[in-house]
């Protein structure tokens, strides 16, 4: 079957059996080895993508399921050269060890963050709670989407000064930017 | 010293010898590996492709015990795509069909006579595409005639027991090993003397390590050069090179391992899978690159368990609490063939560490192995060598000690600690303790967590019918294998080597014999060198994993990366020290007595401007290196470690038990460490998180069981339960720090301990919580159900 995909804003297109995953469409056939794969059912979540903005466990999904529609993988989260809020909060607080359900753990956080810029730690272990990880025993994986949140409010708050032409430290918004 | 919640470890602010910008030891670096990891740049094994690549499936026994009457290929070797299709008679025309295990046993590769175990590797089919490879493996067609399994150790060792082992000459029962340690007659003779004697009965479950990245191998021989290019997932990649050349008789120069980016240990990536020697023949045989990745199911069912311990212990104790002796006999499940990782010396690896943290005068344990038909394994997960069982078994042990004399648990412990001025302490077993604050670091716990406010809480509570226990255990392990005179694996001495290059420009590569799996190697160790020269640890690369590229080692595992890696870092940068003061003295114009260090320089006594940097000393050794002096600033070193390290600590967990379904939640978890001198204060914290979690998934729900029949119960992860960030509790860590006397920077190994030490103390909380109506044991899984039972009068044993 032909399908095209969007992956990180470029159309891919292959012919494709219909069996194969999109895990592996993404990893065999366009070399994209960011997404990983760790259990083959669903459980451990280290092959999540966002499939049209959403987090999917590519490992469950097919890849004919996903013609015509836009993935985003880790590989796409770095934006103009610079590392997003969520990969560097990762590295600050010391979010990884392995590394191998870090692109997962990444992809849920940056979909948590756009639904809730500030959350609680309840709320992103509710967020994570599809992903796995046995290294870091998931605290320093909390902070580290914490630091992302902040951080990404801060920058969005640096911007609007810049964008209004003044120096001046603003206010804390009082509605923060979807 | 203090706690701190969420968050990084208070305590004794280390000394920092070296600026935020040179980083040495004590500075949480933020990691250099990071980089590539958050950007997806990762490089596991599965992400190796090389061109003309072929896939490997495995077919695997459905059943536990029986005799292989026939296997038919035809159909699979059929299929389209099927390049070939290997079965154990082939490959017993190279002698393959067997090969050696890490303890002296022998392992079927492909079965050939029987199939021992339920997931034992049959056949293997070599496809052009992992799909067709998958599909043709369900084509083979394999005969068997059942026979009765054997599945725990009391069966394997009873009376006309079925025997597993029928191929090894002389075995006539199914017993795998039986071993001692102690004195026998002190023991009797302390028990004798004892006013109490309090005994407990636990399984310590099967359990696995199940590192989110599964195993594999890309082997790559090539059919021009007979050159083999092993891509494995290897924790041990030296060790494992030379397996290769003994068991597949090839010439050891002609070997290459490389161990890519790991995606997690713990273990099981120590042992040598039949998959890895399938693999590594089917190459030589076809002459193209054969890639070999695990399902889960195949990891959980086939690669090395951990675990699997039916324990009896018996403390002596006088009516004042003090400990007198202490019996403990092990009887051990180790599957169908003996694939523990020991080393040579101890069947029972470090069991013999049962004595704990105590002053013990006396102590006798034997320990008995039984084959059954289950996965062999037997490895150390998150643990050296079996010292998480011992502990387990001492810490619950002492717990219900304090329950019959009536003494509080902290009590009981603070009497029979080995006190500071006892060490280096001579145990009963045969350690020799390094050093130890045992009664600080519970201290420590105790105030944290205000352990007097929760005891009258707890009476409260009781008062009013809720649940709710204090669990503690202070723990001691023994982690570094080890000296070279009693620690070997295969008869492999277990030192460890750092090689150390400084470049003209003052930058550095440092290679090492140890691989890291997610510890951080490239950053710590590049802050060992830092502390050491005073080159900034940015400017050091840290090399691990090639086996043509780096020194002989023995490995990761253990925790001896850094006791043992750790040491040889630091004493081959001393060494270029020694030599820079040579380069130093003649640049200066001076006497090399006259010189002084400080961190990333040298000046000249009295006259601090008169210095040069180690970067200048560096360009000076390859463009004017002084008369007679060797050009060039490199070293390498081999580092036989006098004594192991003994890190230690004090866990207290506090639980709340629903008394209507025997949930039970953790309220508190407050861990306090010492592991001596910490390199990198963040990631050690990270370390003994990721312990605590992994400590909290044994004795909640992470284990492996069998029915009757022997199919495994536990074989993906819907069924072996690994807790999420939902279910695990928060952590609040502490720090004491005692610093090794014998380890040149004063570091004990870290990675282990809390998986070691924290199972004891949810354990303890729960039983303490309950302790009142009589319970005396739950065995882990402590799961809801094994609660209400005990509450309800039906425990699982115990008294």
């Amino acid at each position: 079957m032909n399908i095209t995909v969007t992956v990180n804003g470029t159309p891919r297109s292959a012919d494709i059996e219909p069996r194969v995953l999109l895990a592996d469409f993404l990893r065999r056939i366009l070399g994209m080895t960011g997404t990983h794969i760790g259990c083959d059912t669903t459980s451990c979540g280290v092959c999540t993508v966002l499939l049209d903005g959403r987090p999917v466990k590519s490992c469950t999904v097919f890849a004919v399921q996903a013609d015509g529609r836009e993935i985003t993988t880790v590989e796409g989260l770095k934006a103009a050269g610079v590392l997003s809020a969520v990969q560097r909060g990762f590295k600050e607080e010391h979010g990884l060890q392995c590394g191998f359900c870090t692109p997962a753990m990444m992809l849920v956080g940056t979909n948590l963050l756009e639904h809730n810029p500030d959350p609680t730690d309840d709320e992103i272990r509710w967020a994570i709670s599809g992903n796995l990880c046995r290294c870091t025993g998931y605290m320093n994986i909390v902070k580290a989407i914490q630091w992302a949140g902040r951080t990404r409010l801060e920058e969005a708050a640096e911007a609007e000064r810049a964008a209004a032409g003044t120096d001046e430290p603003a206010q804390a918004p009082e509605e923060v930017p979807a | 010293m203090t706690t701190t919640t969420n968050g990084a470890a208070a305590g004794e602010a280390p000394t920092l010898s070296t600026s935020h910008e040179i980083g040495g030891m004590g500075h949480s670096l933020r990691r250099k590996e990071d980089d590539r990891f958050i950007q997806g740049a990762g490089n596991y094994l599965d992400d190796v492709v090389l061109p003309g690549m072929l896939h490997m499936a495995i077919l695997r026994s459905p059943i536990a015990h029986g005799r292989i009457v026939s296997i038919n290929t035809e159909a699979a070797g059929a299929v389209p795509g099927v390049v070939a299709v290997v079965t154990g008679e082939m490959l017993a025309a190279y002698k393959l069909a067997w090969m050696p295990t890490l303890s002296g046993d022998t392992q079927a590769v492909l079965a050939t006579d029987k199939v021992r175990f339920q997931g034992q590797e049959v056949a293997a089919v070599i496809a052009e595409d992992p799909y067709i490879a998958q599909d043709a493996v369900e084509l083979i067609d394999v005969e068997y005639d059942q026979l009765q399994a054997v599945v725990t150790p009391q069966q394997a060792l009873a009376e006309g027991a079925p025997l597993i082992r029928d191929e090894k000459e002389g075995q006539t029962d199914n017993s795998c090993y039986t071993w001692e340690s102690g004195d026998a007659a002190a023991t009797e003779a302390a028990f004798a003397a004892a006013d109490k004697i309090v005994s407990l009965d636990t399984h310590y479950p099967r359990s696995h390590p199940s590192p989110l990245e599964t195993c594999g191998i890309v082997a790559d021989v090539s059919p021009a050069t007979g050159h083999a290019t092993l891509y494995m997932t290897s924790q041990a990649p030296h060790a494992h090179r030379t397996l290769f050349a003994i068991v597949a008789g090839l010439p050891e120069q002609n070997i290459r391992v490389i161990s890519p980016d790991i995606g997690g240990g713990f273990g099981n990536k120590v042992p040598i899978y039949p998959g890895y020697v399938v693999a590594t023949a089917a190459s030589l045989l076809i002459g193209r690159p054969v890639k070999w990745v695990e399902t889960r199911t195949e990891n959980l069912i086939s690669t090395g368990f951990a675990r699997d311990y039916y324990m009896h212990g018996e403390l002596a104790l006088s009516n004042d609490g003090k400990m007198l002796g202490l019996r403990v006999k092990m009887l051990s499940d180790n599957g169908a063939f003996y694939a523990d990782a020991q080393p040579t010396k101890f069947r029972a690896g470090l069991f013999h560490i049962v004595t704990g943290s105590y002053d013990l005068p006396a102590a006798y344990i034997t320990t008995e192995g039984a084959y059954t038909n289950k996965a062999p394994g037997g490895v150390a997960y998150r643990c050296s060598f079996r010292v998480t069982e011992a502990s387990y078994l001492i810490e619950r042990l002492v717990q219900n000690a304090a329950y019959e004399l009536g003494i509080d648990p902290v009590q009981l412990r603070m009497r029979n600690f080995i006190r500071p001025e006892q060490f280096p302490y001579h145990s009963a077993t045969g350690f020799v303790y390094d050093s130890g604050e045992y009664a600080r670091a519970l201290q420590l716990a105790l105030d944290t967590v205000g352990y007097d406010e929760l005891r009258a809480e707890q009476a409260a509570a009781r008062a009013e019918g809720r649940l709710m226990g204090i669990g503690m255990a202070s723990f001691t392990e023994v982690v570094g294998a080890g000296n070279a005179k009693d620690f070997d694996i295969a008869g492999l001495k277990m030192f460890d080597s750092a090689e150390l290059r400084v470049h003209p420009t003052g930058k550095a590569i440092l290679k090492l014999g140890v691989k890291s799996q997610g510890q951080g190697h490239e950053t710590t160790f590049a802050q060992i060198v830092a502390n050491e020269l005073g080159i900034p640890a940015n400017d050091i690369v840290v090399q691990e994993g090639d086996t043509d590229n780096t020194p002989y080692g023995l490995g990761t595992y253990a925790s001896r990366s850094t006791p043992v890696g750790g040491a040889a870092t630091a004493v081959v940068a001393r060494q270029l020290r020694d030599k820079a003061r040579v380069i130093a003295a003649h640049l200066l114009e001076a006497s090399e007595d006259d010189l002084e260090w400080e961190p990333g320089k040298f000046h000249v006594r009295g006259a601090p401007d008169r210095s040069v940097t180690i970067q200048d000393i560096a360009f000076a050794a390859y463009t004017n290196p002084p008369p007679g002096v060797q050009a060039g600033l490199e070293g390498v070193h081999y580092y036989d470690p006098p004594n192991m390290t003994y890190p230690f600590g004090s866990y207290l967990v506090v639980v709340d038990i629903d008394p209507e379904t025997g949930q039970w939640k953790v309220r508190r978890m407050v861990a306090v460490d010492d592991c001596g001198n910490r390199i990198n204060p963040m990631i050690v914290e990270g370390q003994i998180h990721g312990g605590l979690a992994e400590g909290y998934a044994m004795s909640s729900m992470q284990y492996i069981t069998f029915d009757d029949d022997g199919n495994c119960i536990g074989s993906n992860y819907m069924d072996y339960l690994i807790p999420t960030a939902w279910e695990t509790p928060r952590f609040e860590l502490g720090e004491t720090v005692t610093p090794s006397p014998h380890h040149p920077i004063g570091a004990k190994g870290i990675g282990e301990s809390a998986t070691v030490g924290s199972p004891a103390a949810y354990v303890n909380a729960v039983v303490d919580a309950l302790a009142h109506l009589g319970v005396r044991n739950i065995d882990m899984p402590v799961t809801p159900a094994r609660v209400w039972d005990a509450i309800h009068g039906a425990g699982t044993g115990g008294q």
